[in-house]
């Protein structure tokens, strides 16, 4: 690699970098400094210490909406698995198996607020799913999908379960086709029944994979918003407030800006202990100790 | 052979149910007036009718919106694949000094939920007089993390023979990097188009925040206010949706190849 004079190499990254430097670098800093202030976008922020962080702490509201998001991961080993058995059925290349891959990949390029807007009609006490429960007779009234706050959230969740499903899928697909048959053919050989060919030869290959997509799962579920912004505005009985919800219900509608900047900041660190765990749990056993 | 069959229609059966939630979109869009929820669902509609089509387009500003999304799309890509084109080059084939910093702020800024910093930037985009503006939807996300790596990428395959060929001709790394790399790098130009593409047509809670007025709503904001306002019409509704994801569905069926290329790309090495 030759050495370039400074500016040309600054040159081309300068649009890159003032723009990260202002929308991304900026608001890490102001908004993790605006985290100690009362602000409402009118009068001057008046400093407040570790009030909002306090206060975080005894809203019944921020403590519902925190512990939403984390129940909310429990969408993620679900999605992982059911991806990760749908890339087994589909992975061959059959005319037909590429058709029905694009049918699961279309939710995924298609708005959240399309896909939200048909469940919760869908969902609804006099929707499709209800109206073929009842006529099969599996039920014999409506279930309250969306309007009971014992199920309003695993509602949500299957919607995000249903959007998310394809994406995985492609990259699982990806993954599995990146594994070596000669592995999966040594296994059979040796006698191994498809589980254990599974359980012992593919799954452990693909772990750098699930690693992954759990990582990117579990961030996007603890951030869930549309959804429930469309389906269910964060009800009943706060059952559905989840923290971005909450976030965005404190920077929007009430204007307290310092602390939904405080609330920012929790979530910024459950994400980042998150990220830290997955990658802790998938690097045990993972890859290197098989590559 | 039974095995393999029993196969098959266990998958035809998953990807039916699957889709029947757009399915019956799709069908309660065409469908005349009449009981929304007959069971068993029917499988076309029975007073066909492109009349929920003409109502929807007549009763909210649909066109509107449609006109608003194509603009926040194009200059929002466009502009995306300029500035990682020109950042990724040189974190792909210069050394200098600063460069292992860049990189760390890059990867660092990518583990952070820009849900934190909504807050902040909707404070600098009313300094600046972005609220209410296209510009405001589509300037703090130009400066994309994954747009860089993926081109810096595509730069680190390209042998350097090429580019010191050329170096040699004496090019000035400008016309260098626009006349040699550029081409070259044309394929992931178009994986990033796609995904940026699909990414800015979709995009909704920042729209939600930067505009006021419903006459610059692009489709997914429009369509939450669509689903309110004839919150008693599904089929109006039904019909809005099928308009607001029709594109985004053309583009997968038509370029597909470059969307598994870019979303193998972060998780395959």
């Amino acid at each position: 690699m030759k050495r370039t004079s400074l500016w040309t190499a600054y040159g081309f990254l300068l649009p890159a970098l003032s723009l990260l430097l202002v929308f991304t670098i900026f608001p890490i800093f102001v908004g993790a400094a605006l985290s100690f202030f009362c602000y409402n976008a009118v009068t001057p922020p008046v400093f407040v210490g570790l009030g909002n962080f306090k206060a975080i702490f005894s809203d019944h509201t921020a403590l519902i909406a925190l512990r939403n998001s984390i129940f909310y991961l429990a969408v993620v080993p679900i999605l992982q698995l059911l991806s990760i058995l749908l890339a087994l059925l589909l992975n061959e290349e059959i005319k037909a198996f590429r058709v029905i891959r694009m049918l699961f990949y279309i939710p995924v390029i298609t708005s959240i607020v399309v896909v939200a807007v048909a469940w919760k009609w869908v969902l609804a006490e006099d929707g499709l799913l209800n109206g073929a429960l009842v006529s099969l007779h599996v039920v014999r009234s409506p279930i309250h999908w969306l309007t009971d706050p014992s199920l309003a959230l695993w509602s949500v969740m299957m919607v995000t379960l249903w959007k998310g499903l394809g994406y995985y899928m492609v990259i699982y697909l990806a993954g599995l086709q990146g594994i070596d048959p000669q592995y999966e053919e040594a296994a059979r050989l040796d006698g191994a029944g498809p589980i254990s060919v599974f359980r012992y030869v593919t799954f452990p290959l693909l772990k750098p994979v699930v690693a992954f997509c759990t990582i990117i799962s579990s961030i996007a579920a603890i951030k869930v918003f549309a959804e429930v912004y469309v389906m269910t505005s964060g009800g009943p009985l706060l059952s559905t407030t989840t923290a971005v919800y909450y976030l965005y219900d404190l920077f929007m509608n009430r204007l307290q800006l310092g602390y939904a900047s405080a609330l920012g900041v929790v979530l910024a660190i459950i994400i980042g202990a998150l990220s830290y765990l997955n990658y802790r749990f998938f690097r045990e056993g993972g890859f290197e100790s098989y590559a | 052979m039974l095995k393999k069959s029993f196969r098959f229609l266990f998958i035809l059966v998953i990807a039916a149910v699957f889709v029947a939630p757009f399915y019956w979109l799709v069908v309660t869009s065409f469908a005349g007036s009449g009981d929304l929820y007959a069971f068993p669902p029917k499988l076309l509609p029975g007073h066909f009718t492109l009349s929920n089509y003409a109502q929807v387009w007549s009763a909210v500003p649909m066109a509107r919106f449609f006109v608003n999304t194509c603009i926040i799309v194009f200059w929002g890509t466009l502009l995306t694949l300029i500035i990682s084109a020109l950042a990724g080059y040189p974190l792909a084939r210069f050394d200098f000094k600063g460069k292992k910093v860049i990189f760390f702020i890059l990867f660092a800024t990518l583990l952070l939920p820009e849900e934190a910093m909504m807050i902040v930037n909707f404070l600098t985009c009313s300094r600046l007089g972005l609220i209410n503006t296209y510009a405001g939807v589509f300037i703090p996300s130009i400066g994309s993390v994954f747009g860089i790596f993926l081109l810096r990428q595509a730069y680190l395959a390209i042998p350097q023979e090429l580019e010191d060929a050329a170096r040699i001709d004496g090019c000035s790394p400008f016309f260098l990097w626009w006349k040699i790399m550029v081409p070259l790098v044309a394929p992931t130009l178009a994986t990033l188009a796609v995904f940026s593409f699909v990414a800015y047509w979709n995009s909704f809670l920042w729209p939600l925040i930067i505009f006021k007025d419903t006459n610059l709503y692009p489709l997914s904001v429009g369509l939450t206010w669509l689903s309110g306002t004839f919150a008693t019409n599904f089929r109006l509704v039904a019909a809005g949706s099928v308009l607001a994801m029709v594109p985004t569905l053309i583009i997968f069926v038509a370029l597909q190849r470059y969307f598994t290329k870019g979303l193998t790309a972060g998780a395959i090495k």
